[in-house]
C-alpha cells in the first residue's frame, strides 16, 4: 500500500504551483471578476504549452497521456490558485465525455484542439433549478436537430463547442436521454452571459433553436454517460475545492499571525486558534476523501461511484467551511472588497452547485453505500 | 497510490490470516464484533481475562506488539504489516484495548528512557500482556494543564518518597507498574521540575480507589501515594527533566494510529438500514440521510487519513501532530450519532437496558460514555490547541505561569 501521490506527481504539483503563482496572481481573477475579459487567455494557453489541460489525454490526441493522477494535482493547484479559465468545464466535463462515449474520428477531431487550448468545452446538462435527473432534461432532439433552453451552462458564453444532454423520447426510462455534440457557432445557437455569484468563472443561458447536432455516444446510454462523467468530474472538482479550502485556510492563519489586537496576535487567541483548528480539520479529511477518490478514479474502480460522492460531499463542506470562515478571521477588512476573501468565497458556493447540490450528494452517497452492502 | 500488498505484504497477510483463524478465540467473535463504545463488557466470560490469553497467545506465537523489536518480545514489524495485522485481527482487535496504554506509551517511554537490562526485564511481559501497565500523569490540579502537577518526588539516599494524588488513571486496579510523573523541584518553573519514574503497583503506599463514572461504569482511579518509595534505578531520564521525557510518551501516543478511533458510524449505518418508521425505512428518509452522509464522510476522512499517516511512516517520516484530528473528530461524532440514534427511536429511545432498549441499548449506552472519549486523553479543547499551535504554527497562548516558580503560582481563583 502507498496511499499518496508519487515523487514525480509531487514535482508536478510543485510546477504548477509555481507556474501559477507567477501567471495567475489575485489581479488575474480580479480581471475576470471585474468583466475586463471573460476568461485569461494567456493563462489558458500557457496551461496548454505547459501540457496541463491535456495531462490526462492520451498522447496519441495530443495530450501528454500522464493520466488521472497527475489531473488531480493540477486541479488541486488550479483551485488554488483560482484560476480564471475553463479548465473545468473543458477538461473535467467535456473531454471526459469525449473520451468516456466519443467516436474515434469525434476523438481525433476535439481532444488534440482541447489539449492545445483551441477549443473550450462544456456539458450543457442543466435546465433551470434543480439537480442531475433524466427527468429535468427538456430539450428535445429529434431528426438530428435540437430545440430547447440550458441553465446555467459552465462558461457557455466562451466555449466552442458543448456536449448537449436532450430528450429522444418519453417513456420515462433513463434511455430516453441522449448527448450531442454542438458546435457553439452554428446556426441556431445563442448563448447569453448570466450574472452569478463568481463572476471570475462565467454562467451562461444557451438556447437551441433547430440547431443541428452530431450524436455523442450510442443514443440510449445518454444519461449513463452523463452519470460516469458527473463521477469523474466529482472527483477532480473536489480536488479543486481541496486547494481553494488550504489556501483559504492559510489566507486565515497568516493574517491570524500578522493582525495585532490587544495588545498581541489574534492568531493567539483561542477562539481563533481553534476555528483555524477546525478548518483545518475539515480540510484535511476532505484531502484524505478525494485521494480515495483520485485512487478510484486512476483505476477505475467498481467503487468510483461512492467515492466520488464522499470526495464531493467533504470538499464542498470543507471548502465552504474555509472560506466561510476565513473571512471571519479577517473581521471587516475581510468583508471589502479590497482583500481576496470573497474571491474564495463566492468561489466555494459557486463550486458547490457545480454538478448539483450537495444534498444531491448526500443522497447518491447513500444509495450507492447501500448497494454495495447489499452486494 | 495504491491498495496492493507488494509480495512480502501478501505473505505476510497470509501467515497472519490463517494463524488468526487457527488460534483466535472464535466463540467471542460475535459478541466483540457487537460491543460498541460504553459497551465492551463480554456476558459469559472476563473480558479482561480473555484478552489476557489472546495477548499471551499472540506474543508466544510472535505476534504481540508488532513494531517493537525482537529482544523485547515484538516482530520488528513495519508499519504497514501492523495496518495489515489490524485489518486480519478485525474485532479480537477490540481485546488489544486494555493493553493500548501499556504498549503505546509505557512500553516506548521505556525503550527510549530504561537501562538495556531494564528493557530487556520488563519489555516482553508488558508485550505478552502478563503485565499491564498505566500511565500515572493527571493530577486533580493538573489535566490539561498536566505540567501543574502536584505529586512530590524527594531524593533520600538512592532512593526517591513520593507523596500525592494521581486522577484518571486507567486500568491502575488491574495494573503491575506504571510510568509516573512527578515534582522534584518546586522551586523552579513549573516544566523544569517534573521527574519521571517507572514503578510496581503494589508498592507498599499506594491506595487506588475506582472512580464511578457519570455513565456508572468505572475504568479511571484514583490513586494515592503516602511515602512510596522508588529506586533512583527506575529513574526515566534526567532528574527535573520529566516534562522531556513525558512528550516522548506523547509523541509516542500519536504512533499507535491506524487503530482506528470508534465513531459510531457503522453502527448507526446499520441501525437505519433495518430501522422500520412510520412511512418506511429510516434510511430511505432524507433527512436521515443527509445526516447519514454527513457522517459517512466523516468517518471515510478519518479512514483514509489514518492510511495517509501509515504511507508517510512507511517512508521513514514521524508521524506529526496532524494526528491529533482523529479523537477530535471521533469523540463528538460518536456522541451526536448516539442522540441522533435516539432521538430516530422516539419515546422509547429513553430505554437502556440490553432486554428492552432499541439495538440493546447500544446507542444510549454510547451516549453515555461518550463525553468521557471527548475529555480523555486530550480534551478538544487541547486539540485545537495542538493543531493551532504545532500544526498551523499559531503562537501559544500567554501563559502567565511560564516563568514562575512553581511553589509561587496560585492554587485557588477566588
Amino acid at each position: 500500500m502507498n496511499f499518496d501521490f508519487s515523487d514525480e506527481q509531487k514535482q508536478l504539483r510543485d510546477e504548477a504551483r509555481k507556474f501559477l503563482a507567477e501567471k495567475c496572481p489575485p489581479s488575474a481573477v480580479r480581471a475576470v471578476l471585474d468583466g475586463k475579459t471573460p476568461y485569461d487567455r494567456d493563462l489558458w494557453k500557457g496551461l496548454a504549452e505547459m501540457g496541463f489541460i491535456g495531462v490526462a489525454i492520451p498522447e496519441s490526441y495530443g495530450g501528454t497521456g500522464a493520466g488521472h493522477l497527475e489531473l488531480c494535482v493540477i486541479a488541486e493547484e488550479i483551485g488554488r490558485a483560482l484560476a480564471p479559465v475553463p479548465f473545468s468545464s473543458t477538461v473535467y466535463l467535456a473531454a471526459e465525455a469525449i473520451l468516456l462515449a466519443g467516436s474515434e474520428a469525434q476523438k481525433r477531431k476535439w481532444l488534440p484542439l482541447i489539449a492545445s487550448g483551441e477549443a473550450i468545452g462544456t456539458l450543457a446538462l442543466f435546465e433551470g433549478r434543480g439537480n442531475p435527473s433524466p427527468q429535468a432534461i427538456k430539450l428535445t432532439a429529434a431528426n438530428g436537430v435540437l430545440n430547447g433552453v440550458k441553465k446555467p451552462v459552465p462558461d457557455g458564453a466562451i466555449a466552442d463547442f458543448a456536449i448537449v444532454a436532450a430528450r429522444t423520447g418519453s417513456s420515462g426510462r433513463d434511455s430516453d436521454i441522449a448527448l450531442f455534440i454542438v458546435d457553439m457557432k452554428a446556426e441556431g445557437v445563442e448563448a447569453k452571459l448570466l450574472n452569478n455569484v463568481d463572476p471570475s468563472r462565467g454562467q451562461a443561458e444557451v438556447t437551441f433553436k433547430n440547431c443541428k447536432a452530431e450524436p455523442l455516444g450510442a443514443a440510449n446510454e445518454g444519461w449513463s454517460i452523463i452519470s460516469q462523467v458527473l463521477d469523474r468530474a466529482a472527483v477532480l472538482l473536489a480536488f479543486e475545492q481541496v486547494g481553494g479550502s488550504d489556501r483559504a485556510l492559510e489566507m486565515g492563519r497568516d493574517y491570524a499571525l500578522d493582525r495585532i489586537a490587544f495588545g498581541r496576535p489574534i492568531g493567539s487567541f483561542q477562539a481563533i486558534k481553534h476555528m483555524l483548528a477546525d478548518m483545518y480539520v475539515s480540510a484535511t479529511l476532505a484531502r484524505s476523501n478525494c485521494y480515495y477518490g483520485a485512487w478510484a478514479l486512476s483505476t477505475n474502480s467498481a467503487e468510483l461511484p461512492e467515492a466520488a460522492a464522499a470526495a464531493r460531499i467533504s470538499a464542498t463542506q470543507a471548502f465552504q467551511h474555509c472560506a466561510k470562515n476565513n473571512i471571519q478571521v479577517h473581521g471587516g477588512m475581510g468583508f471589502t472588497w479590497e482583500f481576496d476573501c470573497h474571491l474564495y468565497y463566492r468561489r466555494a458556493n459557486a463550486t458547490a452547485l457545480a454538478l448539483g447540490s450537495l444534498s444531491y450528494w448526500e443522497d447518491a452517497l447513500i444509495d450507492r453505500m447501500r448497494k454495495r452492502n447489499a452486494a | 497510490m495504491n491498495f496492493d500488498d507488494t509480495g512480502q505484504e501478501a505473505a505476510f497477510r497470509a501467515e497472519a490470516k490463517a494463524w488468526i483463524s487457527a488460534n483466535a478465540p472464535k466463540q467471542y467473535e460475535e459478541e466483540l464484533k457487537k460491543s460498541s463504545l460504553g459497551r465492551t463488557q463480554l456476558a459469559g466470560a472476563d473480558i479482561l481475562e480473555v484478552a489476557k490469553a489472546w495477548q499471551k497467545k499472540k506474543a508466544d506465537a510472535g505476534w504481540a506488539c508488532l513494531h517493537w523489536p525482537r529482544e523485547y518480545g515484538g516482530r520488528g514489524a513495519s508499519p504497514i504489516e501492523r495496518v495489515i495485522w489490524q485489518q486480519e485481527e478485525g474485532a479480537f482487535g477490540k481485546l488489544s484495548y486494555t493493553f493500548i496504554i501499556g504498549h503505546g506509551m509505557c512500553g516506548p517511554t521505556m525503550m527510549a528512557f530504561a537501562s538495556e537490562d531494564q528493557k530487556r526485564r520488563y519489555l516482553p511481559k508488558l508485550a505478552s500482556g502478563e503485565n499491564i501497565w498505566c500511565q500515572l500523569f493527571s493530577e486533580p490540579a493538573g489535566g490539561s494543564d498536566v505540567a501543574g502537577l502536584r505529586t512530590r518526588a524527594e531524593k533520600r539516599g538512592d532512593d526517591w518518597i513520593v507523596n500525592g494524588q494521581k486522577i484518571w488513571t486507567s486500568g491502575a486496579h488491574y495494573s503491575d507498574y506504571g510510568i509516573l510523573l512527578t515534582r522534584t523541584d518546586p522551586t523552579v518553573p513549573k516544566h523544569k521540575g517534573l521527574t519521571m519514574f517507572f514503578l510496581d503497583m503494589k508498592s507498599p503506599g499506594i491506595e487506588i480507589k475506582p472512580i464511578k463514572q457519570a455513565n456508572g461504569a468505572s475504568d479511571f482511579n484514583e490513586v494515592y501515594f503516602t511515602d512510596v518509595k522508588i529506586p533512583d534505578a527506575q529513574r526515566l531520564g534526567a532528574v527535573n527533566d520529566g516534562w522531556n521525557v513525558s512528550l516522548t510518551t506523547l509523541m509516542n501516543e500519536r504512533m499507535s494510529i491506524g487503530a482506528g478511533v470508534a465513531t459510531g458510524f457503522p453502527e448507526l449505518f446499520e441501525f437505519c438500514s433495518n430501522l422500520m418508521l412510520e412511512d418506511g425505512l429510516a434510511i430511505d428518509d432524507r433527512n436521515v440521510r443527509s445526516k447519514l452522509a454527513h457522517w459517512a464522510v466523516r468517518a471515510s476522512g478519518l479512514k483514509y487519513t489514518s492510511m495517509r499517516a501509515v504511507s508517510a511512516l512507511s517512508r521513514g517520516e514521524r508521524p506529526g501532530p496532524e494526528n491529533s484530528i482523529g479523537k477530535l473528530v471521533a469523540g463528538s461524532m460518536i456522541q451526536d450519532i448516539a442522540a441522533f440514534a435516539m432521538d430516530l427511536q422516539g419515546a422509547a429511545g429513553v430505554l437502556s437496558g440490553i432486554e428492552d432498549g432499541e439495538a440493546g441499548g447500544k446507542f444510549q449506552a454510547m451516549l453515555l460514555r461518550s463525553p468521557g472519549t471527548r475529555v480523555e486523553g486530550g480534551t478538544d479543547e487541547i486539540m485545537r490547541n495542538i493543531i493551532a499551535e504545532r500544526v498551523l504554527g499559531l503562537p501559544g497562548d500567554i501563559r502567565v505561569d511560564k516563568d514562575v516558580p512553581f511553589n509561587k503560582i496560585p492554587t485557588r481563583g477566588r
